[in-house]
């Protein structure tokens, strides 16, 4: 049944998509979008099949490439966790695409739309790679796909982009090689590439050296790639000057996957043990997301460009989704978890609205968005149930996962971090508070012209509908999302959390 | 001391090198110096690949004159006699992505060097201030 190739589906129907789509720019520019628009929701309906697939048998699927058995050939494994993430994957990338289209054509220069929707499909390609495998050497080269459509896609941007781009390359391409050195060190002390096979073969030798060698190469490796704080020095340039479609989508999406990528190796991989009770690995990443928290909330309130303060913001959210691992508990995991899904629709609603405020007033400076209520309100609606959801208001699904995160500290009894997620919360409040009042607020003195029916020359003026309609739908996934954040903990993260918690 | 040293010659050129690439990457000012110590980061790694998988006197894992033959499952064959072949494979892999990258930062220098006309770092970061 066709249902049983979805596993290998996902990943080779955009590959080749994009090369497909890249010969048919040449003969017609216009059946790009078409083109990525029915591939990203082919990709779709795959993503939801096999989450269903995996709820109704309840275990993981096993799908060999090629017919070759496991050690030997490469086998993608999809349980609970990688189910959820390719599904939100997927959803959040059909989503920002439909936004993309309106964006892009103002942005980039014609000649370099069909690059843009082939990089596109290539970055999505290897996204729901580096979710779907189950071969550490086949996350590599994943990895360095989706890395290298984001230096690629990144450097079309603004000025300034194709430095921060350079710079991304470099710390890219050393965390690749970090994490390459990881694979290659299993590789010795075990023999084998394969992470079910590892699970199996690494407990024995636990007390090796060179096992906790590896293992720190791979923390560090996935840590560049998904930006934690000492590590994330190039994620605010990079997503700052980027194309407002190619940060709406890379901000969301890249820095989550890499989260996905550190619990499935310090969990799956690694037996949780391993980073629990033979070394102090947790009380180390709880230090550094309680340091990268603080650092990064400083930074964003720093800001006067909106953009940038979002990707200050990213690295306090990673921080958040590397508190809940360190919690190493069962709440604390499932926060993590259900925060990388929320995330995802967090951050794409926030990086989605800021590209439409780019799109209609040509500024992302914060102190500039006087009367942006009259003109857009439908953008700030947006921004105000993104803004609400990161602080962490009830309805919004940021409240929820922020919930367990924090249930988690408390069962870990590590109160420094619990007062880092109250705490930074705070700060959120302040941060977005800021932006809201510039924006929906009169000024002072400026109210004279209130008393005949407003400003005469402000009128509505709204972005296309077609990212209207994207950010609404994302809006209102954020709201779905937290109504029935009970459902998804109940049908798919509890199978998630690793059985021994 | 020399005995430690010798013996696992290939590991110490292999993090000599690893040290010298991320030297490079870190503490140049001109890009391109910086693009090299990244060729040499991850050639490093492709060289470290390579050496775990050889073998004093082992040679190529193909079997010859057994093709088509009955009988070719009773060969005795000594593992110790032939070199690992799977991290020749792996760094066929990691070559291509070496490429790739090279390519990419090499694509984005050229268009740095036309847009700011130089390729120093901090002439750079001068230029974008303006």
């Amino acid at each position: 049944m066709i249902q049983e190739q979805f596993p290998a589906l996902i990943v080779v129907t955009p590959l080749i998509m994009s090369f497909i789509l890249f010969t048919v720019s040449w003969w017609n520019k216009r059946l790009c979008f078409p083109i990525l628009l029915a591939t990203l929701s082919a990709c779709l309906v795959f993503a939801i099949g096999i989450l269903d697939m995996v709820i109704k048998h309840g275990q993981p699927i096993h799908y060999h490439l090629g017919g070759w058995d496991p050690p030997w050939g490469i086998e993608y494994v999809i349980d609970h966790l990688n189910a959820l993430v390719l599904v939100a994957v997927a959803v959040v990338a059909w989503l920002v695409a439909l936004y993309a289209k309106s964006v892009v054509e103002k942005e980039l220069h014609e000649s370099k739309l069909p690059q843009f929707y082939t990089l596109f499909l290539l970055q999505v390609t290897g996204l729901f790679g580096i979710t779907a495998t189950g071969d550490m050497f086949n996350l590599y080269v994943l990895l360095e796909i989706a890395s290298f459509s984001a230096y690629a896609i990144i450097a079309m941007g603004e000025r300034g982009a194709d430095f921060a781009a350079f710079r991304y390359v470099i710390f890219g391409t050393i965390g690749a090689c970090a994490y390459l050195l990881g694979v290659g060190y299993l590789y010795i002390l075990t023999g084998s590439l394969n992470m079910a096979d590892l699970a199996q073969l690494i407990p024995k030798l636990f007390y090796n050296k060179a096992l906790l060698v590896g293992f720190a190469f791979f923390l560090v490796g996935v840590g560049i790639k998904m930006g934690i704080f000492p590590l994330h020095t190039w994620l605010p340039d990079a997503y700052t000057l980027a194309p407002s479609a190619v940060s709406a989508l890379l901000a969301p999406l890249f820095t989550k996957v890499g989260a996905y990528v550190i619990i499935r190796i310090m969990f799956t991989v690694f037996d949780p043990s391993f980073s629990i009770k033979l070394y102090p690995v947790m009380d180390i990443l709880g230090w550094i997301a309680a340091i990268g928290i603080a650092f990064a909330c400083i930074m964003a309130l720093a800001q006067s460009d909106l953009k940038r303060m979002l990707c200050y913001l990213i690295v306090a959210e990673m921080g958040y989704i590397v508190i809940g691992i360190a919690s190493a508990n069962r709440l604390g995991l499932t926060g993590a978890i259900l925060h990388i899904v929320n995330d995802m629709f967090m951050m794409a609603c926030l990086f989605t609205v800021v590209g439409a405020i780019m799109y209609q007033t040509g500024t992302r400076n914060i102190y500039q968005f006087r009367y942006l209520h009259r003109t857009m309100p439908v953008t700030l609606g947006v921004f105000v149930v993104g803004a609400l959801s990161v602080v962490g208001v009830p309805p919004m699904c940021g409240f929820f996962s922020k919930w367990y995160l924090i249930l988690g500290t408390i069962e870990a009894k590590k109160w420094l971090l619990l007062f880092v997620l109250l705490a930074s919360s705070l700060v959120n409040a302040i941060l977005f508070f800021r932006v809201i009042e510039n924006a929906y607020l009169e000024p002072r003195g400026e109210h004279a012209f209130a008393h005949d029916g407003g400003h005469p020359s402000i009128s509505l003026d709204e972005v296309p509908w077609s990212m209207l309609i994207s950010m609404l739908m994302i809006a209102a996934g954020i709201i779905l999302l937290g109504i029935f954040s009970g459902v998804i903990i109940k049908h798919v993260i509890q199978f998630a959390v690793p059985a021994s918690f | 001391m020399w005995e430690l040293i010798l013996s696992k010659y290939n590991y110490w050129i292999y993090a000599l090198l690893l040290i010298i690439g991320f030297y490079a990457m870190m503490a140049k000012n001109n890009l391109l110096k910086k693009l090299i110590g990244m060729n040499i980061f991850q050639w490093a790694l492709i060289f470290y690949f390579i050496s775990i998988a050889a073998k004093k006197g082992g040679t190529v894992p193909i079997i010859p004159g057994v093709h088509g033959h009955h009988g070719a499952e009773h060969l005795v064959v000594h593992a110790a006699d032939y070199i690992n072949p799977l991290p020749h494979v792996l760094m066929l892999t990691a070559i291509v992505v070496g490429v790739a990258t090279t390519g990419i930062a090499l694509a984005l220098l050229i268009n740095i060097y036309r847009r700011y006309g130089t390729l120093e770092e901090d002439e750079v970061i001068e230029e974008l201030k303006r």
